[in-house]
């Protein structure tokens, strides 16, 4: 135990010899396993967050398709809807987006069904939304500057401006499902987009025998041939897919910090200085084992790269959970003008940090430990005389 | 003695994270109720999407979004003109949300 507490002090000196480097091999490496795990833990809480409250989400949604684009739906497809054995409530929704000339963002308005008010928690004010009155989400309430009682004005289809008062607005908590949302009244609805009765956005049916809704949605499909069924099953999988570590973005960004990571390895890898070099050469000329040269690099690999993973891995967190994912900020923005702030549930998963350590902290202990081994086995003479 | 020092750093970061990780698990547990809630939200008001995205209807809405129609819309679609991947748009586009 000694002996290895000593080689560990000498390890220690040793990287402390060359402090400025290895201090800066220590922030690359943090900042690298900083990025990895705030991707990690940023992409798992969207999943998790998405799978638990997307649990509720309809059974069943049908659209209709026109040229291969989604159509405003006849109400009087829900009769035969309605038709097939299993089908329940069926009902129509109305929804759809609104630009918001003064202030760049786009908003979702939804048209209200009658009595709602009594479930609705999460919001300030009231959900009594009768005509001329709304109810918005936190960042479409920003943006405007609305209170409760503000004026929330939209141009309709025909040009005229129609004023809302707003009644409520949705708290923080529900930021993430609700904030460019805007709630008004399904005639109000009608007026402002100018839509007729005989028509909604798409309709929503509900499934006495959740084990039917494939089937269900397969005889809709054949009874009405210009309509897309989307299930529940379908919306979970996409968030499955959109927050996978493979999607897009996050992919870059991954590949990105990997590459970083690789370069920095590989340097290490192949890149056993001429001083390096010498030093194992005296210690093995004064009696050192090629296993003691090899434990010197091994506490060498384990102090840089357990200091880094530890270092990144806290702040990755901070990050995340303290600091709502600041700095992925603008580029997860993209274009949004209305933009929730993230208050994540800090969800981890410990098969995630285990990979994240497999293939950062292994592969550099690795990369230090291999070349180190090579020196250590050439003759001390030769490796001295260059 | 700098092994010492070594592993009084490692064991204080130890520490920090394992605080963390338990106060995560601890929150998981206390917003527990908020879930409830934001879940009635989902299934009162019928919603079928996070509100993260508001540029496009197919990152606003990446669950009703085609995936089979030619030219589609939808996240992480192939680029159908090149130039879109590292052309940036314009100030002024952009500050109108991506609306001429």
């Amino acid at each position: 135990m000694i002996k290895h507490l000593k080689i560990l002090e000498f390890a220690l000196s040793s990287l402390w010899r060359r402090k400025f480097k290895n201090l800066g091999l220590i922030v690359v490496f943090s900042l690298i396993i900083f990025t990895l795990s705030s991707i990690v833990f940023l992409t798992y809480s969207f999943k998790r967050e998405a799978v638990a409250v997307l649990k509720d989400a309809p059974e069943l949604i049908v659209q209709r398709l026109s040229a291969g684009r989604h159509e405003m739906m006849p109400v009087e497809y829900m009769k035969k809807i309605k038709d097939i054995p299993g089908v329940g409530k069926i009902v129509p929704r109305l929804w759809g987006y609104y630009y918001d000339i003064s202030t760049g963002g786009n908003y979702t308005v939804m048209a209200l069904r009658e009595g709602l008010q009594d479930k609705i928690s999460l919001m300030e004010g009231s959900f009594v939304v009768g005509s001329g009155s709304c109810v918005v989400g936190r960042g479409v309430a920003d943006a405007r500057f609305l209170d409760i009682g503000s004026i929330m004005p939209l141009i309709g289809a025909d040009g005229n401006v129609r004023r809302f008062r707003v009644a409520g607005i949705f708290t923080d908590e529900s930021n993430l499902l609700t904030n460019d949302l805007v709630i008004i009244g399904e005639k109000d609805f009608r007026e402002v987009f100018r839509i007729p009765q005989s028509i909604a956005t798409d309709i929503v049916v509900q499934i006495y025998n959740p084990t039917e809704v494939d089937n269900i949605a397969r005889k809709i499909k054949e009874a009405l041939p210009d309509t897309r069924p989307i299930t529940r099953r379908e919306i979970l999988r996409t968030y499955d897919t959109l927050f996978d570590w493979r999607s897009g973005m996050v992919l870059t960004m991954f590949l990105g910090a990997i590459l970083a990571f690789v370069i920095l390895a590989w340097d290490k890898a192949t890149g056993l200085s001429a001083e390096e070099r010498h030093e194992i050469a005296i210690l093995k000329a004064i009696g050192w084992e090629t296993s003691d040269v090899m434990e010197l690099k091994f506490w060498e690999g384990f102090i840089i790269s357990s200091l880094s993973f530890l270092t990144g891995l806290i702040g990755g967190y901070l990050h995340i959970y303290f600091f709502g994912a600041s700095i992925f900020s603008p580029a997860l923005k993209g274009w949004s003008v209305i933009f929730p702030e993230f208050r994540l549930v800090p969800y981890i998963n410990i098969y995630q940090i285990a990979v994240l350590l497999f293939f950062t902290v292994i592969p550099y202990m690795a990369a230090t430990i291999v070349p180190s081994w090579k020196a250590a086995i050439t003759d001390p003479d030769v490796v001295m005389r260059g | 003695m700098k092994y010492r020092l070594f592993i009084s750093i490692i064991m204080v970061e130890i520490v920090i994270l394992a605080i963390l990780f338990i106060r995560g698990a601890g929150l998981a547990g206390k917003y527990q109720k908020d879930i409830e809630a934001r879940r009635m939200l989902v299934s009162t008001l019928m919603l079928t999407d996070l509100s993260i995205w508001t540029e496009a209807r197919y990152t606003r809405h990446p669950s009703q979004t085609d995936i089979f129609s030619p030219f589609q819309d939808y996240p992480s679609s192939i680029e159908h003109f090149p130039a879109g991947s590292i052309l940036s748009p314009e100030g002024v586009y952009l500050q109108r949300g991506g609306k001429k």
